[in-house]
């Protein structure tokens, strides 16, 4: 058995927000999927079979809402799957999708994450309602500061992170926090969350979703034919490890490298630095940044800051990270990981707009979740082939 | 002779937890006894598994994240390749089949999981209905399931006896069971006795409280061969949905249950022998296997079904453990399991399991 090739050809999403209290759960997730559909110029009639990826359901208060949704997003009479894995579901709803389609079950597969932060409040439902609750950045910041000391990167580059995804925001028309007059002054001035992590070096609480089309190679052909470019996947991966236990390195999570190496071997990917054009990495806190570059061993070792330092991550820069703007610019947690699934194929389709990246041929997305230790990674092209092997 | 199952994924071994209204210790630990006993029936180690997918939830757990400290069963070191669906296992085990499927691994571990001990159904259920019109009415599961079966009763589909005697014939065959938590000799006379809990639904025609887990190990054909002298193939597997809305739906029948039965082929091939289905009210049965299009010579839940037990997130899964008993234990030769989710039956799964011929 070998699978078949998936392209990607709709993608949706939504204004994300603070509150989006102008549209229900239901309403929410239609939004995105139906602009998925428009940009893949098909009906609710077309598509198979629908997987939904969202972050714990205490969020909202709704307990399985794939039950609730499935008229919404016209699944009746269809097959409807669930996927939660913490941060990394958008992530894995997307390999999950694309496996319908890889093997053969469906021609064509809707994926869709969300999160309606709004309904509920995050932060008791992360503590289970059983009191105070350290949050997510109180739960990174540890791995933050080990960082910092083992690769002796100097205190700017967080904020310096900070400032390109929020630069970076303004080009996309759909980011939630598009800060105004934001510069390196503004961000260090903002106040101290976790330290090393400061205001406007955090993730905001959104409301959004995210939708993607799958389909096989005739229907991947079918659209560039008709001059709608689809993006295809050249591999993709997960990898989970346990929360804790002595000798776990959660700054270098061998989870991280595992499935790094497992997508770039699917790919063809000899050299990530030079063989991926853009990533869209999940950094939800500014530091994130360059640890990801390093544990997905696109930079060296104490090397992932000096990238961001000499600017190669910025738009324009030779190796563009989180052009979108990020999750440092909109979080709706069960899209997160699937937004960035998404941009990565916009970027190889050429639809990404003012954040396009010029002749992306090759970009690479990631998600993680829970205590940085679930992974799930895609690498995305505009060819089947894109290193003429 | 080429290999007709050649293609097939199959199941090589599984277990399942004891089935017990409270059990005294976490979530995980019940996992790391049945992915231990699912892999020492596989004959192979946790070291062999290439992927593994867990079905849990999150508000049974009374916890956000909860399947995380599940992971800890699963001995995700080296880091595995790893999913989880807020599912019943049965759909867990429906996505390592889709996994497999890529050709690229061989071996793999689905699990359900469940402590409904430490919630109260009634609370619990009604938050997974549409939260803006069905939620704040507080109709929970048993609610529902009563306006169902008022429905089936109306058409002369079923009868308050018949459904006291399915309760009856369960409990008896649970008896033998392991895996099974209320059992025993019940007379019909006497069941019908008791009050409504839900107009027309009595106690026994109601599921029991639940804590438990299986987990079941999947391989790739030639893997299969290769470990296990009899595989058990898996020669159907889908699932539908239909809408949430029961006013939009006609309750006396499961549009989704026969759509999933026809795409598992349940016609094409030998007779289905026996059918685990997951009736965890007693009037679900002859939907179900009206739905089903089964035959009155199909034996129906031998193991009590989840009127005996019902490890809520793992029901569906031990489903399909016990269809695959009865081929490997009992000398079946073509059985399915069945597995459901939401008010009124809304979603509904099906895998359809043979032996060597």
């Amino acid at each position: 058995m070998a699978h078949q090739p998936c392209a990607i050809v709709g993608i949706g999403q939504t204004q994300h927000k603070s509150r989006r209290w102008d549209v229900s759960l239901g309403g929410l997730v239609r939004e995105a999927a139906q602009r998925a559909l428009d940009d893949a110029e098909m009906t609710w009639k077309d598509i198979d079979a629908v997987v939904v990826g969202k972050a714990p359901d205490l969020f909202e208060g709704v307990m399985k809402p794939e039950l609730y949704l499935s008229d919404a997003l016209g699944a009746t009479g269809k097959p409807m799957f669930r996927v939660h894995t913490a941060g990394s579901v958008g992530g894995t709803t997307g390999i999950v999708a694309a496996h319908h389609v890889e093997v053969g079950r469906h021609k064509r597969v809707l994926a869709v994450g969300y999160q309606k932060q709004s309904e509920g409040n995050a932060q008791f439902a992360l503590g289970s309602g059983k009191g105070a609750s350290i949050g997510a950045g109180g739960a990174f910041a540890p791995y933050m500061r080990s960082y910092i000391d083992r690769s002796g990167a100097p205190m700017d580059i967080g904020p310096m992170v900070a400032l390109k995804d929020r630069l970076n925001a303004h080009k996309n028309p759909y980011a939630h926090l598009k800060i105004q007059d934001i510069s390196l002054e503004k961000v260090k001035a903002s106040p101290m969350m976790w330290d090393p992590v400061r205001f406007l070096e955090s993730c905001p609480s959104s409301d959004g979703a995210c939708a993607v089309i799958f389909t096989d190679k005739e229907g991947g052909e079918a659209a560039a034919k008709a001059g709608r470019k689809p993006a295809w996947i050249l591999g993709s991966a997960v990898r989970s490890e346990p929360s804790s236990f002595p000798g776990r390195d959660p700054v270098r999570p061998v989870g991280a490298a595992d499935c790094a190496n497992d997508v770039y071997k699917q790919a063809g990917i000899k050299n990530p630095r030079t063989d991926i054009d853009c990533a869209e990495l999940y950094v939800p806190f500014s530091w994130y940044e360059p640890m990801w570059l390093e544990a997905h061993l696109i930079a060296g070792e104490g090397e992932g800051w000096k990238m961001v330092e000499s600017g190669e991550t910025a738009l324009g820069g030779a190796f563009p990270v989180n052009m979108s703007g990020g999750v440092l610019s909109s979080n709706p947690i069960g899209a997160s990981g699937l937004l960035r699934f998404a941009e990565a194929a916009m970027q190889v389709r050429g639809t990404a707009g003012e954040h396009q990246v010029e002749n992306a041929k090759v970009a690479l997305a990631q998600a993680y979740g829970a205590s940085a230790q679930y992974f799930a990674m895609w690498a995305v092209s505009n060819s089947l082939d894109p290193f003429g092997s | 002779m080429a290999d007709p199952h050649q293609n097939d994924i199959a199941i090589i071994g599984w277990s399942i937890s004891p089935m017990v209204r409270n059990i005294a210790y976490t979530e995980a630990r019940m996992l790391l006894d049945v992915v231990t006993g699912a892999v020492n029936d596989a004959g192979i180690t946790r070291d062999d598994v290439e992927f593994t997918c867990a079905g849990s939830c999150d508000y049974v757990a009374g916890q956000a994240f909860s399947f995380v400290q599940n992971i800890d069963a699963v001995g995700a070191w080296p880091p595995k390749r790893d999913s989880h669906v807020e599912m019943d296992g049965a759909w867990a085990l429906y996505e390592a089949w889709l996994r497999l499927q890529m050709g690229d691994i061989d071996v793999a571990v689905a699990m359900g999981s469940g402590r409904s001990s430490t919630s109260d159904p009634e609370l619990l259920y009604s938050m997974e209905m549409d939260p803006y019109y069905l939620a704040p009415l507080g109709a929970d599961a048993v609610s529902f399931a009563a306006l169902q079966a008022r429905s089936l009763i109306d058409a002369g589909k079923v009868t308050e006896r018949q459904m006291a005697e399915i309760a009856v014939r369960t409990r008896k065959a649970g008896k033998d069971s392991p895996y099974s938590q209320v059992t025993g000799d019940f007379d019909a006379d006497e069941l019908l006795k008791a009050d409504y809990v839900r107009s027309p639904l009595r106690k026994h025609d109601l599921p029991p409280i639940t804590d438990g887990a299986c987990a079941v190990v999947i391989a790739t054909a030639a893997k299969a061969r290769e470990l296990c002298e009899n595989p058990i193939w898996i020669t159907g597997f889908a699932h539908y949905t239909e809408s949430h809305y029961v006013g939009m739906r006609d309750l006396r029948t499961s549009n989704s249950t026969t759509l999933a039965a026809k795409a598992a082929g349940i016609e094409d091939g030998a007779p289905i022998e026996v059918a685990e289905i997951q009736s965890a009210f007693t009037h679900e049965e002859p939907l179900l296997v009206e739905a089903l299009g089964l035959g009155s010579g199909v034996s129906i839940n031998p193991s009590g079904g989840p009127l005996a037990a019902n490890p809520v997130m793992a029901t569906g899964l031990v489903r399909i453990s016990e269809a695959a008993s009865q081929i490997r234990d009992k000398g079946k030769h073509r059985t399915l399991g069945h597995s459901t989710s939401g008010p009124c039956l809304q979603q509904n799964l099906v895998c359809v399991l043979e032996g060597n011929s």
